[in-house]
């Protein structure tokens, strides 16, 4: 499943990130590298972009950018803030 | 003694330029980067008066993509600055440390100042500033900059670190695959990266990114550049990912790995929580926009109608009295005529009538700087993002445009925060479409002839007419001249801070300074240019009656040229022309033109125009060039005469087609 595809209030670890140029290189320099915990906290009012913790910080990026990021959900990602730890 | 040059380099966000302003205080100067539009703060530090530091742009990464990263990573090249004090937010510090790995690459001797360490202790968090000290073998000193903490350890850490150069270890988070080609392609381009000045590890570690920028800078050859592909090609296959993810992820586990020994966090801090509860009302699902608007429409209140509309009105009537003075002062004197009327008429009211914008300018980028260092214009751009996407820009665009319908100047003044260099171009080209309150006089001079009873939709429709030009442009750019890859929004949402109150004066220290300079140079040529068509004839006689002025006589050539836009009256095109240097102007001109005071205006009008023609030049009045003072903004920020020409250009003939297609298309049907 794909980041653009989760809802909010949940999260998920990376497992891969696709796309090119740079717009990926940019995705991999905020942090969002494979293994990484992330969490999608609110949607924008219009309905994108989204809000993402991550290495205890807050990331904002456009839905159709984030559905370039692979996540697996794992049990224990669902309880995950992604904001400590 | 030379002066050492002192680099401050680090993320956007991590307090930089409140570092900066405490470190050098007033002692600064803003210009640009050189051949971009790349913001370039220099400063003396005040405890250390032999050291220049340079503000580099905020930036996350030194990739090749982005103009703020080039410019840094060839401002550390180049310039060769003999120490980078890179600054690292210590609330938010494994993204931080990204770039200081970086950085670590170029070799040059550098300082940690691990800036927000207040936050992290009164959290109940801590960092082993001596352990990761180690680890990175780079000396790291705390600080707080907001509450001036740690900042004479730090002077004193420059101060040592000037007189002994540490050497920069090689930073070694390279393991198995990545090390190995790293190792074999610094062997391939050793003699290269020598000859131009490269530090090797940079150069091969970027050589191992993919980087087009670094691979044309080595001039290496075609075999060599075969080989090296080679070589990154068995590394990706090896390690069954690609090259740019192989070293960020690296980079980021190396950092895991220190962070995991000398980083305790247990909890967000106070400012993150804070933040989050902030967030749940300013970019609430419902409530966002509405606040958004509210709070705009309350900054707007208080420039235009408080505060800056009386301060204006005050300066108004000072400029007044004091060109009343100073014209007693040159009767008395008995200089001839003519350079009475260019001191006077000339100067005095060209400058003085843009001098009069002074005070809004200052009010407003009071609000901005507050809007920007609180962290709330992130929040803007997160809940505006999507109205301005389809035409190819960002949310945070959004400002910039929104300010327009006050005053051009200051809104494209404002387009210096916007991150990508395309979208502060687009911006600035666009929001002159958004029409400004100088306009005013003119809409309600058009409509009190013509459409008394009309004057409400007339209004709306002109502005709508601004907004909806400004959508067909942002589709044609993005189709045309801003092809091409769109720089990626992919934006930190920084905790909430209270700004700090130096950054917030300095920053409308700056714009005022910045916006006079230009009140003497450029309008102030302007204004004596215009004054000049407007006095003499072509034989050069200086004359009482404009109509027979060189400006009129090009007016008149003009009035041709305007004609299929049915105001085929040199007067019009006179007036259209000195609106060039102040909107309101178009009134003033066509009343003296018309020979009558402004109520006789009213009766004048219909010799000139027909109700359809007089919308067509409402039109073109909305979306011509704007006035010199905004077309000076124009060309300092984009940096060029070209481009700013351009702009205008673009401006003026989508008026021109605008008004053509009102007046042609109105004729068939009226």
């Amino acid at each position: 499943m794909t980041l653009d595809q989760i809802k909010p209030g949940n999260g998920g670890t990376i497992t891969a990130v696709r796309g090119e140029g740079a717009l990926r290189r940019r995705l991999l320099d905020m942090g969002l590298t494979p293994k990484t915990k992330v969490f999608v906290k609110k949607t924008a009012p219009m309905g994108d972009p989204i809000e993402l913790a991550l290495r205890g910080y807050m990331l904002s990026i456009r839905k159709d950018d984030a559905a370039n990021i692979e996540i697996e959900v794992t049990a224990d990602d669902t309880s995950a803030t992604g904001i400590s730890g | 003694m030379t002066q050492a040059l002192l680099a401050l380099a680090g993320n956007q966000n991590s307090g930089k330029t409140t570092l900066f302003n405490v470190l050098t205080g007033s002692n600064q100067h803003v210009g640009n980067f050189p051949g971009v539009t790349v913001e370039k703060k220099v400063g003396q530090i005040k405890a250390l008066k032999e050291a220049a530091l340079v503000d580099l742009p905020g930036i996350y990464s030194l990739s090749p993509y982005t103009n703020e990263e080039i410019v840094t990573r060839d401002f550390i090249l180049k310039e060769h600055p003999q120490l980078i004090i890179n600054i690292v937010d210590a609330t938010n510090i494994e993204r931080n440390l990204y770039l200081t790995l970086q950085l670590m690459e170029l070799q040059v001797p550098m300082i940690i100042a691990l800036n927000m360490m207040d936050e992290v202790i009164q959290s109940g968090n801590s960092i082993d500033t001596e352990r990761l000290s180690k680890e990175l073998g780079i000396e790291i000193i705390p600080i707080s900059a907001a509450h001036k903490q740690g900042i004479n350890e730090l002077i004193r850490a420059i101060k040592k670190m000037l007189k002994q150069p540490q050497a920069i270890p090689k930073p070694d988070f390279c393991t198995g695959e990545v090390h190995r080609a790293l190792h074999a392609i610094a062997h391939i381009i050793e003699d290269h990266a020598k000859q131009n000045e490269y530090p090797l590890r940079f150069a091969a570690t970027k050589l191992v990114e993919g980087d087009q920028v670094m691979q044309e800078a080595l001039q290496l050859h075609e075999d060599d550049i075969h080989i090296i592909e080679e070589i990154v090609r068995s590394m990706e296959h090896a390690l069954s990912t690609d090259r740019e993810a192989a070293l960020a992820d690296m980079r980021y586990s190396y950092i895991e790995a220190i962070c995991n020994d000398s980083v305790c966090r247990l909890q967000e801090t106070y400012s993150q929580q804070r933040s989050e509860k902030i967030d749940r009302w300013l970019t609430h699902k419902y409530l966002g926009i509405p606040i958004f608007i509210g709070i705009m429409l309350t900054i707007f209140y208080i420039t235009f109608s408080v505060v800056g509309g009386v301060l204006q009105e005050w300066l108004e009537i000072g400029i007044e009295a004091f060109s009343e003075q100073f014209s007693l002062l040159l009767s008395n004197m008995h200089v001839s005529t003519w350079l009475h009327e260019l001191l006077i008429n000339g100067v005095c009211s060209g400058v003085g009538s843009v001098l009069s914008f002074l005070p809004i300018i200052v009010i407003l980028f009071f609000f901005l700087s507050l809007l920007e260092d609180s962290g709330y214009m992130a929040r803007v751009a997160f809940v505006m993002d999507r109205s301005l996407r389809k035409i190819g820009l960002s949310g945070r665009s959004f400002v910039p445009m929104l300010i327009g319908f006050g005053c051009s100047v200051p809104a494209i003044m404002a387009t210096r925060t916007l991150s990508s260099e395309r979208d502060r171009k687009m911006t600035i080209l666009l929001t002159p479409f958004m029409s400004c309150s100088a306009k005013l006089p003119i809409y309600g001079m058009i409509t009190a002839a013509f459409f008394p009873s009309h004057t409400a939709i007339i209004l709306v429709s002109v502005y709508l007419l601004g907004i909806l030009v400004a959508i067909i442009s942002g589709f044609l750019l993005k189709k045309t001249v801003f092809q091409g890859e769109c720089v990626p929004f992919v934006m930190e949402l920084p905790a909430y801070r209270i700004p700090a109150a130096k950054s917030v004066i300095l920053h409308m220290w700056d714009k005022a300074k910045d916006f006079l300079h230009r009140a003497f140079t450029v309008i102030f040529a302007a204004s004596i240019l215009i004054w000049f068509l407007q006095s003499f004839d072509w034989q050069l006689h200086y004359l009482n009656d404009s109509s027979q002025s060189i400006l009129a006589s090009i007016g008149s050539m003009l009035a041709q040229i305007l004609a299929p836009l049915g105001f085929n009256d040199w007067r019009a095109a006179t007036a259209l022309i000195s609106g060039i240097t102040a909107k309101e102007s178009v009134v003033s001109t066509l009343s003296v033109l018309t020979q009558g005071n402004d109520a006789m205006l009213t009766q004048a009008l219909p010799q000139i125009f027909t109700p359809l023609s007089a919308y067509s030049f409402l039109a073109f009045t909305v979306l011509y060039m704007p006035c010199i003072a905004a077309f000076a903004a124009t060309k300092r920020e984009l940096c060029s005469w070209r481009e700013a020409l351009l702009t205008a250009a673009y401006q003026t003939t989508a008026a021109y087609i605008v008004a053509l297609l009102i007046y042609q298309i109105g004729s068939l049907f009226l």
